[in-house]
């Protein structure tokens, strides 16, 4: 499968969201939030592209997942750093691949811990389809359909270059078979 | 090797003592607590991972701050928590301590959070508890108190960050302390170059230069040019028989005062695990000076906690 070019996506969403806030009544009042790890990499090269100045934050939203009690928490967990009053804000949240929408439910969650926000607006690289709640992203940069056995990465280089590599599980795609067979 | 505080996939599932845990753990530890840091700086200092758990507090000693900590960290955490302080009550009318963890069980405990007078207590607990239960020790006799110990490594870390460049002098009674013990493994596990203990002779457990330390009997020739002072307490009710001449010669000779303070590097911390006894290892002056980041120690250590807690209590379903 060829993947697009996610320097091209972030050019993509960074005018979205550049006309997203010129609407006055959201520009006075508005926060970046980047979501761990690629969330935060694309918000930091969004605010360079910024030519006013925006609050801006980060979280991870491991101490709200859903999963906790099966899987534990993860090995890595950076601090997350909110450090603008989120009460009565209009925030864009902003993560890289959007799936099952359980990552944003935790990243709202979290976000209503610090404040009550006037809305929250979610950015994304791309959407690979499958969502099990009813969210959706309102800016994405691509809408890319994937089966349950693959797995969508982006990564940062030493440079700062982002790269979108696929994988597929072959194992999980027989398992996912079997199950759909019973 | 087997080690009964991990599971079968290394990751922790007790916490009885910082002994033999491989540095990869600590540091994940150390890592989750910077999270946790931050949490207790909001609004609202609480996150819902523990939530539906109930973690019991059960101390067969008693200890306010370390209770208290534990209580608070795990609140912060959502889990509902049982306090029990079992010198109080049913082990008076002589139940045994695996009655008292079955009754405990019996009542859906997640976590068990144990102080007792007798070394090993934890672990025995732990050997005993079914797969999904966690224990951590809260300070066993002389033997382990691992969450101060991590408490400590974590306050040095965040005013130190360069861990590989450190001197670091703990100063006392480390023949009754488990602090020290702790503290020692978790430091050398963690690479510090340099850890001194100063102490009189009949303060210091035999063999202690085999746990990598330098020893020192004379405070002045110990603080020169070290980066950290971890002053530990006087013990007065483990000590039996004359060990110390008194509290004031102890304090003429062990005392850290400012003028001996200037020993150290113009930069360097002072802590001590409390509860402090001013006048005999610290004078006023100090622990209430600029050096000082005795009450940041406190506030560290709920964070500590709340991350040991949310990496045991997980995954268990």
């Amino acid at each position: 499968m060829q993947l697009p070019n996610p320097e091209t996506l972030l050019s993509d969403i960074s005018t979205k969201i550049l006309a997203h806030l010129a609407n006055p009544e959201l520009s006075e009042n508005s926060a970046l939030v980047g979501i761990h790890s690629g969330g935060v990499w694309l918000m930091q090269r969004i605010l360079s592209q910024l030519k006013t100045a925006i609050s801006y934050g980060t979280l991870d939203a491991a101490l709200y997942r859903d999963d906790y009690s099966q899987r534990g928490l993860k090995a890595e967990i950076q601090p997350s750093n909110i450090a603008f009053n989120v009460q009565d804000k209009h925030i864009i949240l902003i993560d890289d691949i959007f799936y099952t929408g359980r990552t944003t439910r935790a990243a709202m969650n979290e976000l209503f811990d610090y404040g009550r926000p006037a809305s929250i607006t979610l950015a994304v690289l791309i959407n690979r389809g499958g969502a099990q709640l009813p969210i959706k992203p309102q800016i994405v940069g691509a809408e890319i359909l994937l089966r349950s056995n693959q797995s969508l990465q982006l990564s940062q280089d030493t440079r700062g270059k982002l790269h979108l590599s696929l994988e597929t599980d072959d194992m999980s795609a027989t398992n996912d078979l079997k199950a759909s067979n019973v | 090797m087997y080690n009964p505080q991990l599971d079968s996939d290394g990751n922790l599932k007790h916490l009885l003592t910082i002994e033999g845990l491989p540095k990869r753990i600590l540091n994940q530890i150390l890592d989750t607590a910077e999270t946790f840091v931050g949490v207790a700086e909001r609004d609202i200092k609480k996150v819902p991972l523990l939530r539906g758990k109930t973690v019991c507090n059960i101390f067969f000693e008693n200890s306010t701050r370390t209770r208290t900590t534990f209580e608070i960290a795990a609140k912060r955490l959502s889990a509902d928590v049982l306090n029990l302080n079992v010198g109080t009550s049913s082990q008076s009318k002589g139940e045994t301590i695996l009655d008292t963890v079955d009754n405990l069980i019996a009542m859906h405990a997640d976590m068990f959070v144990v102080r007792h007078a007798q070394s090993g207590a934890a672990h025995f607990i732990a050997q005993h508890v079914r797969d999904n239960i966690s224990v951590i020790n809260a300070g066993d006799g002389r033997h382990a108190h691992p969450t101060q110990g991590l408490l400590d490594v974590f306050t040095i870390r965040r005013y130190k960050p360069d861990m590989h460049n450190l001197r670091i002098a703990l100063v006392g009674d480390v023949l009754h302390s488990r602090v020290a013990r702790s503290e020692i493994h978790a430091l050398t596990t963690l690479g510090v170059p340099e850890v001194r203990v100063i102490a009189p002779k009949t303060l210091l457990p035999t063999g202690i230069e085999k746990m990598g330390v330098q020893v020192f009997h004379d405070l002045k020739a110990g603080l020169k040019d070290v980066d950290v002072i971890m002053m530990l307490r006087l013990q007065n009710e483990r000590m039996s028989g004359a060990m110390l001449p008194s509290a004031q010669e102890y304090f003429k000779t062990f005392g850290l005062t400012q003028e001996k303070l200037k020993l150290a590097k113009p930069d360097a911390i002072v802590m001590h695990p409390g509860p402090m006894n001013r006048g005999v290892e610290i004078d006023s002056s100090v622990a209430d000076g600029s050096q000082s980041v005795i009450l940041p120690q406190v506030t560290y250590g709920i964070a500590v906690r709340m991350a040991v807690m949310a990496m045991l209590a997980g995954g268990t379903a």
